[in-house]
C-alpha cells in the first residue's frame, strides 16, 4: 500500500498539468472550479489568463496551440461555462487543434439532480470533442489528465474535455506520472506502409500532369513536415496547392506554389486540380469547400491520399492509393522512395503541364482595380496587400489570425505565408468571432511578435469583449477591420444567388470603433479613403498596446474568384464582369451552404 | 457519391473498453452521421469486465460501411473491430422470446411449428406459450411470420451476437 495521498484533487490536477509542460491556462472562474482557482493562486509555475467569455478561452487556447504546436489548455466552470465553450471545442475538432478543456462540474453526489449550474457536459461535448472524460474517483484523476493530453496531441489532434466534479477537486487524491506503456486501446498509426508508398511513387513517376494538394495535416505534423514538403515539391518539380488550413506549409513565394484551391482559390490551382492526371493529397480532407461538385472533381486524376486519420480517406472522394500515416513520415518515405526508384519522371510532359498552368496564371485571377485618386474608396484586397507589404518592411515575425467571411478569404488570397504556424483561421467550422481571442492566444505565446487579426466589422463584434483581456495583459494585438458595413459574404451570396435581396445582412448602428478601442484602453484609428490607408497601417503597427484600425472599404466588393456551390472547378466565376453566370446556378447547388 | 452503388448489410463486431458512455459514443456516431443500425448488442466479454463487445448490424453502400469502420476505429476506447460479413465465414445468432396466445387447432399448430424450428417452450398456460428460439436472424423472421396468424402477441429479441468461424479472432 502506498501512503495516503497528501494533495487535494486540484493540486494533483496542477501537478499533472506541470508534468505535461503547461505554462498557461485560458479560463474563467465560477463556483464549481473555485478549488482549482485556489490551487492556481498558491503556485507560480502556471500562468492563468482571464478571458471575458468561455468561447474566447477556447479560441485563445487554439491560437496558442496553432502558433506553438503545443496543447492549449482551457479552464471553465460548470453549466454555462461549459456550454459557452462548446463552439470553441467544435471549432478545434473541425480544424484538428490540440486543446484540453477542463470543465467544472457539480459534486458527484449531485450529478443528475439538476443542481445549480449543472449541465450534462460529457453528454453535450461528446460529439464536440475527440474524446471526453468525467472523473468520478480521485484515483483516476492523474491518469485521466495525462491520457487527455496524449489523446489531444497525438494522431489527428483535437479537443479533449475533462469534467471535474467539485468534490473530486477538494478531496485528497494520489498523483501518478504518465503511463509509460502508452494507451491500451488508442494507438494511432503514424508510419506509412511501404507498399502504399511504392504504389504512390509508381503513379507519381508516370504522371504527366501531377499536382500536390496539401492541408492542415502538414502543419499539425510539425516544421519538419513542412521542410520535407518543400524538398519533395522542389525535387519533383510538381505544382503545389494548399487548402485554407494548410497555408504556410509550403512557401507562397516559391514559383511552384499555385495558391489556395477551392471555392475562393486561384484559377490556376483549381484548373490544375481539374486537369491533373495524378494527385497527391497530404493531410487534407477533400472538404466540400475544396472539391466543389464531387462528380466533377478532378475527374481524370489517379488519386493518392495520405492522412493520419483513416476516416478522412475515401470519405468524400474515392482514392486509388490510401496512405495512413503522419504527414512528415509519409513525406520522408516518399522522398526516399522517389530517390531510390530508377524510373525517370517525364520531364517533357511536366514542362508542357507547367506551360498550361502558366497560361492559367496569366489570367491574374486575383486582380482588382484600386483607384488612387484622393478620397477614393479603399478596395479591401488593396488594404490587405498594403498590410502585407508594410509588415514585410518591418522585418518582424508576423502572425495573422482572421475572423470569418470575405475578409478571411481576401486575407488567404492576398497575404502571403512563408512558414507554417503563422496563419490562424477558423476553417472547418467557420466561426465568426474566432480571430480576436485567437490573436490573444498567439500573442501570449509570442510576446515579441506582431500579431494581427484581419477582421470584418460584423465578426469582430462577436467576441469584442476580449478587448478587455488584451488590455488587462497589455497584449499589443492589432485588429485590422475591413469595414464594409455588411456581413459581406452573406451579402455576396444574396447578390449572386438570391436576387440581390439583402435580408438582414446590413448592420445598422455599428459602433464607432475608434471610441470603442479607447473605451477598452486601446488605440483606435480610422481610414476613410485611399489616401489615409498607409498612414493608418503604419500608425497601427507603430503603436504600443492593442489597436483597432477601422478601414472603411468598398461595401459592394465581392470576393472572386468563386466556384458557386454545386459547380465544378472549371466552372469558376473570375470577376464581377462574369458573375451573371451565377444566375444559372442549379437547384442542387442552391441547397448547399 | 452513393448513387448507383448497391447497399449491403454488414455485421461489425467492436471490442471496446467498458467505460461509461461508450455505448452513447457508438450510438451517437451512428445517429450523428446518419448511418443505419439494424441491430445492436453489447455485453462485457472478459473475465475482469473491462472489455465489452458490441455487435452492430448495419447497412449501407460499400463506401459508407468502410466509413463506419474507420469512424468506429478512431474512437479512443475501441481496441479492435472486425467486419465479420467481409472478413470470411462467420456465425450470427440471436435469441427471441415469443408469446403466442390462442387455443384449439391454432395452439396445436403453433406447437408443431415450434418443434420443427426447435423452439423451446419455456412457459405455458392453457391460453398461451412462450417460445425461446435461437438462430440466425432470417430463421427468427421466418418463425415469427408463421406465428403471426396463430396468435403471436409479443416478441422480445436480443439482437445479433456474431463471431468468426474457425480459429480467427477479433
Amino acid at each position: 500500500m502506498s501512503a495516503a495521498p497528501e494533495q487535494s484533487g486540484a493540486e494533483v490536477l496542477l501537478q499533472a498539468l506541470k508534468a505535461e509542460g503547461v505554462e498557461v491556462i485560458f479560463g474563467y472562474p465560477g463556483g464549481a472550479v473555485l478549488p482549482i482557482y485556489d490551487a492556481i493562486f498558491h503556485q507560480n509555475a502556471i500562468r492563468h489568463v482571464l478571458v471575458r467569455h468561455e468561447q474566447g478561452a477556447v479560441h485563445a487556447a487554439e491560437g496558442y496551440a496553432r502558433s506553438t504546436g503545443r496543447v492549449g489548455v482551457v479552464l471553465v466552470t460548470s453549466g454555462p461555462g461549459a456550454t459557452n465553450a462548446v463552439t470553441g471545442l467544435v471549432d478545434a475538432l473541425m480544424d484538428s487543434i490540440p486543446v484540453v478543456c477542463l470543465t467544472g462540474q457539480v459534486p458527484t453526489h449531485l450529478i443528475g439532480n439538476d443542481a445549480f449550474q449543472e449541465a450534462d457536459t460529457t453528454g453535450i461535448t461528446r460529439p464536440a470533442t475527440k474524446h471526453n472524460y468525467l472523473v468520478k474517483r480521485p484515483q483516476d484523476l492523474a491518469r485521466i489528465v495525462h491520457e487527455a493530453f496524449l489523446v489531444a496531441r497525438s494522431g489527428r489532434p483535437g479537443p479533449v474535455v475533462i469534467d471535474l466534479p467539485k468534490d473530486i477537486m477538494i478531496h485528497k487524491a494520489p498523483y501518478a506520472p504518465p503511463c509509460a506503456e502508452g494507451h491500451p486501446s488508442y494507438r494511432p498509426r503514424t508510419e506509412p506502409e511501404p507498399e502504399a508508398i511504392a504504389r504512390a511513387i509508381a503513379i507519381l513517376k508516370a504522371a504527366k500532369r501531377p499536382i500536390v494538394y496539401t492541408g492542415g495535416g502538414v502543419i499539425n505534423s510539425g516544421e519538419e513536415a513542412a521542410r520535407l514538403l518543400a524538398r519533395f515539391v522542389r525535387m519533383t518539380g510538381f505544382p503545389c496547392t494548399s487548402t485554407l488550413m494548410g497555408l504556410g506549409a509550403f512557401p507562397a513565394s516559391d514559383p511552384r506554389f499555385l495558391g489556395m484551391l477551392g471555392m475562393h482559390g486561384t484559377y490556376e490551382a483549381n484548373l490544375a486540380m481539374h486537369g491533373a492526371d495524378a494527385m497527391l493529397a497530404i493531410g487534407a480532407r477533400f472538404d466540400d469547400r475544396v472539391t466543389g461538385r464531387l462528380n466533377a472533381f478532378s475527374p481524370g486524376s489517379r488519386k493518392i491520399h495520405a492522412d493520419i486519420d483513416p476516416s478522412s480517406i475515401n470519405k468524400n472522394v474515392p482514392v486509388e492509393v490510401p496512405i495512413i500515416g503522419d504527414a512528415g513520415r509519409v513525406l520522408a518515405s516518399l522522398i526516399a522512395a522517389w530517390e531510390a526508384d530508377p524510373a525517370a519522371p517525364d520531364r517533357e510532359a511536366l514542362a508542357a503541364w507547367w506551360r498550361e498552368i502558366d497560361a492559367w496564371r496569366a489570367k491574374e485571377c486575383l486582380h482588382f482595380t484600386q483607384d488612387f485618386a484622393k478620397g477614393a474608396v479603399i478596395k479591401p484586397q488593396h488594404a490587405i496587400r498594403r498590410l502585407y507589404e508594410i509588415t514585410q518592411e518591418l522585418g518582424r515575425e508576423v502572425f495573422i489570425t482572421t475572423e470569418v467571411g470575405q475578409h478571411q478569404m481576401w486575407a488567404a488570397q492576398h497575404f502571403r505565408f512563408e512558414q507554417p504556424r503563422h496563419w490562424m483561421t477558423s476553417g472547418g467550422l467557420g466561426t465568426m468571432g474566432y480571430g480576436l481571442p485567437a490573436a490573444i492566444g498567439v500573442q501570449i505565446a509570442h510576446p515579441e511578435a506582431l500579431v494581427i487579426d484581419i477582421a470584418g466589422e460584423a465578426s469582430i463584434l462577436m467576441n469584442i469583449q476580449e478587448m478587455s483581456t488584451a488590455a488587462q495583459y497589455r497584449l499589443p494585438v492589432k485588429i485590422f477591420i475591413l469595414n464594409n458595413q455588411y456581413m459581406g459574404m452573406v451579402r455576396q451570396w444574396q447578390e449572386l444567388l438570391h436576387g440581390g435581396r439583402y435580408a438582414e445582412s446590413y448592420t445598422a448602428a455599428l459602433p464607432d470603433f475608434v471610441k470603442l478601442a479607447e473605451s477598452f484602453h486601446a488605440t483606435g484609428f480610422r481610414a476613410e479613403s485611399i489616401d489615409q490607408l498607409d498612414g493608418v497601417i503604419r500608425a497601427m503597427l507603430a503603436a504600443d498596446g492593442p489597436v483597432i484600425a477601422d478601414i472603411a472599404v468598398d461595401p459592394k466588393e465581392n470576393c472572386f474568384p468563386m466556384i458557386p456551390s454545386g459547380a465544378a472547378h472549371n466552372d469558376m466565376i473570375l470577376s464581377a464582369a462574369t458573375e451573371g453566370r451565377a444566375a444559372g446556378i442549379t437547384d442542387p447547388g442552391l441547397v448547399l451552404v | 457519391m452513393q448513387g448507383n452503388e448497391g447497399l449491403r448489410s454488414a455485421t461489425i463486431s467492436v471490442l471496446v473498453e467498458n467505460e461509461p458512455g461508450i455505448l452513447a459514443r457508438v450510438v451517437g456516431l451512428f445517429s450523428g452521421r446518419g448511418y443505419n443500425i439494424d441491430s445492436l448488442t453489447v455485453a462485457p466479454v472478459d473475465e475482469t469486465g473491462r472489455q465489452s463487445r458490441i455487435n452492430i448490424v448495419t447497412s449501407g453502400t460499400e463506401m459508407v460501411i468502410e466509413q463506419i469502420k474507420a469512424q468506429l476505429g478512431r474512437l479512443v476506447p475501441v481496441y479492435r473491430l472486425a467486419d465479420l460479413t467481409r472478413e470470411g465465414p462467420h456465425i450470427a445468432r440471436e435469441m427471441a422470446l415469443i408469446k403466442v396466445i390462442g387455443s384449439g387447432e391454432k395452439r396445436a399448430e403453433a406447437l408443431r411449428i415450434a418443434e420443427a424450428f426447435r423452439a423451446r417452450v419455456i412457459d405455458a398456460t392453457t391460453e398461451n406459450f412462450i417460445f425461446e428460439l435461437t438462430g440466425a436472424t432470417d430463421k427468427l423472421d421466418a418463425f415469427l411470420a408463421l406465428m403471426r396468424p396463430l396468435g403471436l402477441a409479443e416478441v422480445s429479441r436480443t439482437g445479433v451476437a456474431a463471431i468468426a468461424r474457425g480459429t480467427r479472432t477479433i
